[in-house]
């Protein structure tokens, strides 16, 4: 698509098929402000998406993602500035308008959606790719305005130099520069190697940060305009009833109270204040359809039917992986070893509350978003309060937290509804803390049973891997689930494994009670690979192997998952004494293309684990910013410890009995191990890091534990041994 | 009407004396900093001070804070204190979403007031205890109290 494609030709559209990436030269105050404006749905091509070179060198960066802590707002930006050779202190990013068009993720379709560790996955190429042919435009211009060839110059932090010395800034091009009639043609092989870096691979400081460190960071629930009114949703007490009869007359009487609004699930109190609304939604009278299906749902007993039928091998479920004939190699095996696991719901607890800000003009609606997906808010907007998508502006704000939870689109319905009920009125819809756990859609229920056959040289030769599970995708895109046959990507994620194995058969078995499962951090390797991970550990120790060694085998084919193993291994000090009453345990995953490592140190008391210290080795790749990889392998590793140590969501009839965060506990500051991550940097496309450090977290404590003696943990959150 | 000294300012609140002070704050003067969390005191993210001391703004009845000083990351962060932690948190590069941060800085400003030696890490992470961070930046967190605490002494702890 290399084409001029603006009649003005102070911009133009570089990129490939899948990300096209507008550049324009010398816009600047309301001229910007108005071209990025335009870049919203339903405008088409904007000249100023993406980057804008201004006359005094500033250089303007859209970023597409939404940034809710994993550094995102400075990494895609980070791709654009080292292609384009720009000076980073010249940089200014700026959240892209929600319009998938220009903006879109290739590795979500298109869409505009930020989760499973897919935006450097998705953008990486792409994005540089474009900022290589902008660059060779601003060569080209730079030339042309210095009257030499171009041939003779090249870019250097952000300035064209010619082989005499002669020097102009990009700025100063930017100035009189137009866009060439024919793009420059660029490919793969032209893209900076990784030893030439100099922006890519750097720790500088996140563009988000500062503003995080002094109370000036605006969240979704920080929006503020005049007039704005705030709202408190009443949902049902169990997942998929609706009202069937509403007295709002006291809630209708409170002063401070401007509407009532009836909605499809709920009812919005709207009033001046959030306190006054919430305490007005404690007068409503509201009678509830008494049908769902969630109203059988008591843990212990469908736990116990999740258990049973991940048992009852001939219930074949649909297959996910078959890789050669794992039955075969274990009615062959030598030996077998055989577990259960289990899973219980886990709920987000991002620290901001679901919220969202919306106006209704006419036929348009605006909405400010704390929210991973402009693309799923468009849709369920469009589809719940009836906007065309090209009259829906979605505003993504940062996320306080996002986890998964923030791909959902409900906070962003409520807003709208209310919203349209009162036209001009701007409205912040916010969730209590307790709407938000018990409207969550949590991480699902889980029963898993596995079997590995093992040979005579104790090595595995079949791997029998069943998993039993709510769907997810089976709510969230039914279409898609369908047509996938049945396969429940993200339950399923991380079932996926590079050991060698010759017989290899993971099966998903679908179960539909009716509390809403959905996207959590690291959903399925959260308990896949703590099922794979602590019964690889106890084939290691049965045949006699350390469990190191033995998963280093396995890897023949992964040497870089078999590198991350070996450096752990240095860094922990494993096969070394430790101090009496505690013990190492090890994990490996390689989910989301990055190889991850983690060795733990414990002891137990009480029953219960106490971590006192982990290591991990890490291979994502190119890693963008290493520190920021550390901190998103330590930060998913701690969420994945909380988990597996305290969190756990019941039901009774339906009913979640934890609703806010006196019994539904998360993991303290005091309870925080140490940590080591090292990055090893590698040659390859970058993998996802978001949620790398949770999968390894719990099998490496439950492995440790077993070196202490203890029953092996087989249920997350741990149970006292 | 509820008056009090917020950020060194006398203001006057004209909310109902039952709501509590977090959203009296939050909407009534516009200091959106103090954070909503849980609305029980579990999370620390509203932490303000009142009178110089930590308290779940949360759970504080506006009509508590009547004729008393209460002091928010805004106000925090216009004195030397506030400036030194905005520094440490800056070079531990210590948030992730961020959202607890307000809350973590006001009771970090705190145990570091009335710290008498320097903290060692297990020491800045049990006065930090009452504070959640979901992303789980505890870790920075403590780098960042230790490192403002060396540099308010002057670098000598």
């Amino acid at each position: 698509m290399s084409q001029i494609t603006s009649s003005s030709r102070r911009s133009f559209l570089v990129g490939s098929g899948s990300v096209a990436i507008g550049v324009s030269f010398g816009l600047s105050g309301t001229d910007l402000a108005q071209a990025q404006a335009q870049a919203n749905a339903g405008s088409g091509y904007a000249p100023s998406a993406w980057v804008n070179i201004a006359t005094d060198g500033t250089v303007t960066l859209l970023s597409p993602a939404a940034e809710m802590g994993q550094g995102t707002m400075t990494a895609m930006p980070m791709l654009l500035a080292e292609e384009l050779d720009l000076d980073w202190k010249t940089v200014r990013v700026v959240q892209a308008p929600s319009n998938a068009k220009i903006f879109g993720n290739p590795r979500f379709g298109g869409g505009m959606t930020t989760g499973a560790s897919r935006t450097v996955q998705g953008y990486y190429e792409p994005i540089r790719l474009a900022g290589l042919q902008a660059r060779q435009v601003v060569l080209q211009a730079g030339a042309a305005a210095m009257g030499v060839p171009a041939g003779e110059c090249r870019t250097e932090l952000g300035a064209v130099i010619h082989s005499s010395g002669k020097r102009m800034s990009y700025g100063q091009i930017a100035a009189v520069a137009k866009a060439p009639e024919q793009l420059p043609a660029v490919d793969k092989s032209q893209l900076r190697p990784m030893r030439q870096f100099k922006i890519i691979g750097t720790d500088i400081d996140r563009v988000d940060v500062a503003a995080k460190t002094n109370g000036t960071a605006r969240f979704g629930i920080d929006q503020r305009m005049p007039g704005l009114r705030y709202a408190a949703v009443l949902r049902a007490p169990v997942h998929g009833e609706t009202p069937t009869s509403v007295d709002d007359a006291a809630a209708r009487a409170t002063k401070g109270v401007q509407q009532v609004v009836r909605l499809p699930y709920g009812v919005a109190v709207v009033a001046d204040s959030w306190h006054t609304a919430r305490k007005a939604r404690d007068l409503l009278k509201v009678e509830w359809t008494n049908a769902a299906r969630a109203r059988q749902h008591n843990s212990d007993k469908v736990l116990a039917e999740y258990v049973a039928r991940a048992r009852k091998l001939d219930d074949a479920g649909v297959d996910f992986i078959k890789d050669g004939d794992a039955s075969k190699a274990i009615a062959g095996a030598a030996r077998t070893f055989s577990a259960t696991y289990t899973s219980e719901m886990v709920s987000h607890i991002c620290l901001e509350p679901m919220n969202c800000t919306a106006v209704v003009r006419g036929e348009q609606i605006e909405l400010w978003a704390p929210a991973q997906s402009a693309s799923f808010i468009i849709g369920a907007v469009g589809g719940a309060a009836g906007f065309k998508p090209e009259n829906i502006k979605a505003n993504i704000t940062l996320l306080g937290g996002g986890y998964g939870r923030r791909v959902e689109p409900d906070f962003a319905v409520d807003a709208a509804l209310v919203a349209k009920a009162m036209p001009g009125t701007p409205v912040q819809v916010i969730w209590t803390r307790e709407d938000d756990i018990v409207h969550d859609k949590y991480r699902p229920m889980t029963a898993q049973h596995l079997v590995a056959g093992v040979d005579a040289q104790g090595r595995i030769t079949g791997f029998l891997h069943r998993v039993v599970s709510e769907g997810i995708y089976a709510r969230v895109v039914p279409g898609a689930f369908k047509a996938s046959g049945g396969k429940d990507a993200p339950v399923m994620e991380g079932a996926e494994i590079t050991y060698s194995i010759p017989g290899h058969t993971v099966q998903f078995m679908i179960e539909q009670r009716g509390i809403n499962a959905g996207f959590w951090r690291a959903v399925g390797p959260g308990y896949t690979k703590f099922a794979i991970e602590t019964l690889v550990d106890e084939v290691a120790r049965g045949v006699g192997v350390d469990p190191i060694e033995y998963r280093i085998r396995m890897l023949d084919k992964n040497p870089r998952g078999a590198a991350v193993m070996r450096e752990v291994a240095a860094m922990s000090g494993w096969g070394k004494p430790r101090q009496a009453g505690r013990a190492l345990g090890v994990a490996f995953s390689d989910a989301w293309n990055t190889m991850c490592a983690m060795v733990v140190e414990i002891s137990i008391a009480n029953g219960m684990p106490v971590v006192h210290h982990v290591w991990s080795a890490v291979d994502c790749g190119v890693a963008l910013q290493p520190r920021n990889v550390r901190a998103q392998i330590e930060g998913s590793m701690i969420y994945g410890l909380s988990a597996a140590l305290h969190e756990k969501m019941t039901f009774k009839a339906g009913a979640p009995q934890e609703t806010n965060l006196d019994r539904y506990r998360i993991l303290r500051a005091a309870e925080t191990p140490l940590v080591d991550v090292k990055v090893i940097v590698t040659d390859n496309h970058p993998g996802g890091i978001g949620e790398v450090g949770l999968p390894p977290i719990a099998p490496a404590i439950a492995n440790a534990m077993a070196t202490l003696g203890a029953a092996r943990p087989r249920s997350l959150p741990f149970t006292r041994v | 009407m509820i008056q009090l000294t917020l950020n060194n300012e006398r203001v006057s609140i004209d909310a109902p004396p039952d709501t509590p002070l977090l959203w009296a704050i939050r909407e009534q003067t516009n200091l959106t900093g103090t954070k909503y969390g849980c609305g029980i005191a579990q999370c620390g993210a509203c932490t303000v001070h009142l009178d110089g001391e930590p308290v779940r703004s949360c759970a504080l009845p506006l009509q508590a804070a009547a004729g008393r000083n209460v002091t928010t990351i805004e106000g925090l962060m216009k004195t030397d204190a506030g400036k030194a932690l905005e520094r440490a948190w800056n070079a531990a590069q210590a948030p992730q979403c961020g959202y607890c941060q307000s809350g973590q800085l006001m009771t970090a400003a705190h145990l570091l007031r009335t710290a008498k030696k320097p903290l060692s890490r297990t020491e800045i992470l049990d006065g930090m205890n009452g504070n959640l961070c979901r992303c789980g930046t505890y870790n920075q967190i403590a780098e960042a109290v230790a490192g403002a605490q060396k540099a308010m002494s002057g670098g000598r702890a």
